[in-house]
């Protein structure tokens, strides 16, 4: 549907020019920049629109498509003609019981992934700006290095750290032999760690690249009236980092929630009897695996709405405290 | 109170130090790892030091056939797609952080609502349409690079532009009033002012379209069909065997895949941190 409304905008774009700043009843505090001058904002936009309309909307449609097929192997190779089932893909993964307690450990183990990143991320920025220069290299040095490692480089080095019997764990805290991605909770947890890992550094850097961008003589003005460090860093610093934090905690549920890389090299592809499956790779197994690539469309569409309904719900309470998009 | 400040700091050195410390010694591991000879490896007890390092692993490595031509592909495509896709967001976030106008916050919405797209489920449809792509452009059809840069470039981009917009915002209007006033273009404006103030947060920007390539594994494996045109992830996945891990080439096949990253993360970094502060404090 984005796709569509990309469409619906260019058209309009194209008959009606699109005022400017001073026209519109102002919505921020913001002036119009004297670009705004520039009655089209179209063409800076079309470059996008060109690339993401058939790479993105085209296929987002199709996937839409796909899930109120019936669409298996056999329509694959075109042997079969698809068939239109109307919403019985749905009905079917909405009335399997296995959906509803893989959405729920989903939710869970996202909704602790993006805590944890977002507090470790926070503490190590404040932390950035409190060290001396050789702490803050080395530490900003490691953290790029865990976000560079890519997915799959890093799951298998955990794993080999994890590793039952020859993992470094194992031999440091005596427990030779222990399957740490057996339970599967343990199995939850390793994974956890894993991904804090790889995305606290993301929080890190741009938090501290923000406090970093407050004039001082804003915080030079602060203290001169005479606020403490608590208030300086509650009624200066946060207001001003609220853009960002905003930017780190949707990511973080976004890119938390689809977790597979991960979730699919650790536990091989969804632990013991699918214990550690989460929709992104549920989705995947339905689709690649069983090869019922319908059902694994409607998943991939029940997704998109879950988190678009988890990042409505978090935009709305910022608007609601005035924030502006 | 100063001595208190000065137990403080230290404090607050010491846990940097071990934060680091922690943070990168999985890294460590992976090289030490990928340097330790066979049986060391499989050793019953692992120490966090070697004294006969050896490249046998990095040669097993880069033996497997065309290793080197599947990074070079590797670094094509994530080379195209990290400068066109720089240039694309740019354009795309001056237009939605400069301007007021209608949709201005349903456009927003979309390239937010397009991050929560899982990936992984889009493939299917994309196989079909890069086939029917290169029934007319051979150069972006199944089994070429053009169409990986394409995909990428795609899947990069609502990211991209989603987090350039608040490096754009940042940048305070008064210098281009400033240039406006003193008879610059738009043109110039927008390239003359706007793109080196925001150029530290293209370079933010451009680590995750870097990433998005490099790391791309799922459409790699779906699009390229023969071999000479694959990419480095599906490489690696020579070295993982169901009964018996090669953890030494394991290793040294994720040591040489960061490698290029981090090079990357390095070169950007001091543009990522200092770079935005320094631009933009009046």
């Amino acid at each position: 549907m984005p796709a569509t409304t990309v469409t619906a905008r260019a058209d309009r774009g194209d008959s009606s020019p699109v005022r400017p700043a001073g026209g519109v009843p102002a919505k921020g505090r913001r002036r119009s920049g004297p670009l705004a001058r520039i009655p089209v904002p179209l063409w800076l936009l079309l470059p996008a629109a060109l690339v993401l309309i058939p790479l993105f909307g085209y296929p987002l449609y199709q996937l839409g498509l796909l899930s109120v097929l019936k669409f298996g192997q056999p329509q694959a190779s075109g042997g079969v003609p698809t068939e239109f089932v109307g919403l019985s893909n749905y009905t079917d993964v909405l009335g399997d019981s296995q959906f509803w307690s893989v959405l729920g450990q989903t939710l869970a183990f996202a909704a602790f992934c993006v805590v944890a990143t977002l507090v470790v991320g926070a503490v190590c920025a404040v932390l950035l700006t409190r060290v001396g220069k050789w702490p803050r290299l080395l530490l900003m040095f490691g953290a790029l290095g865990a976000w560079a490692a890519p997915a799959m480089t890093g799951s298998t080095v955990w794993m080999f750290l994890l590793d039952t019997n020859s993992g470094l764990v194992n031999e440091i805290l005596g427990t030779q032999g222990h399957n740490w991605m057996y339970d599967k909770w343990s199995a939850f947890a390793m994974v956890a760690v894993v991904v804090v890992w790889h995305s606290f550094p993301f929080v890190m850097i741009t938090l501290y690249a923000g406090i970093q961008a407050i004039p001082d003589s804003v915080l030079e003005a602060a203290r001169l009236d005479g606020a403490g460090t608590a208030t300086i860093f509650r009624k200066v610093m946060l207001p001003m980092l609220r853009p960002l934090l905003v930017i780190v905690v949707i990511q973080s549920i976004i890119w938390d929630f689809k977790v597979f890389t991960q979730i699919y090299v650790m536990t091989g592809g969804g632990g013991i009897a699918g214990q550690n499956l989460v929709l992104n790779v549920y989705a995947y197994q339905k689709a690649f695996v069983a090869e019922n690539y319908s059902l694994g469309a409607a998943i991939g569409v029940l997704m998109t709405l879950i988190l678009l309904a988890v990042t409505a719900v978090y935009i709305r309470s910022l608007r609601r405290s005035g924030e502006e998009l | 109170m100063k001595r208190d400040n000065r137990v403080l700091r230290q404090g607050a050195n010491v846990t940097a130090i071990v934060l680091a410390l922690l943070t990168v010694f999985p890294l460590y591991w992976m090289v030490l790892s990928a340097l330790k000879p066979k049986g060391e490896i499989t050793a019953a007890h692992p120490r966090p030091w070697t004294f006969a390092p050896t490249l046998e692993n990095f040669r097993n490595a880069l033996g497997v056939s065309g290793f080197g031509r599947y990074f070079l592909n590797s670094l094509l495509v994530a080379g195209v797609v990290v400068v066109v896709s720089a240039a694309i967001a740019f354009l795309a976030a001056v237009a939605l952080s400069r301007f007021r106008f209608r949709f201005r916050t349903t456009i927003l919405i979309m390239f937010l609502v397009a991050q929560m797209v899982p990936v992984e489920a889009l493939t299917i449809p994309l196989f079909f349409l890069v086939r029917d792509i290169g029934t007319v452009a051979p150069g972006f059809g199944l089994s070429s690079l053009g169409a990986l840069m394409l995909v990428n470039l795609a899947f990069s981009l609502p990211f991209a532009v989603w987090m350039l917009r608040g490096f754009v915002a940042a940048v305070p209007e008064s210098l281009e009033e400033a240039a406006r006033i003193d008879g610059a273009s738009r043109f110039t404006i927008l390239w003359r002012i706007l793109f080196p103030l925001v150029a530290p947060g293209l370079a933010a920007t451009s680590v995750f379209s870097f990433i998005t390539a490099w790391n791309d594994f799922v459409f790699a494996k779906t699009l390229i069909l023969d071999t000479d045109h694959q990419t480095l992830p599906a490489a690696l996945m020579v070295f993982f065997k169901p009964d018996e891990n090669d953890w030494g080439g394991i290793m040294a096949a994720s040591t040489l895949m960061t490698v290029p990253v981090l090079i990357f993360f390095v070169l950007v970094q001091r543009h990522m941190v200092s770079g935005l502060g320094g631009a933009v404090k009046d």
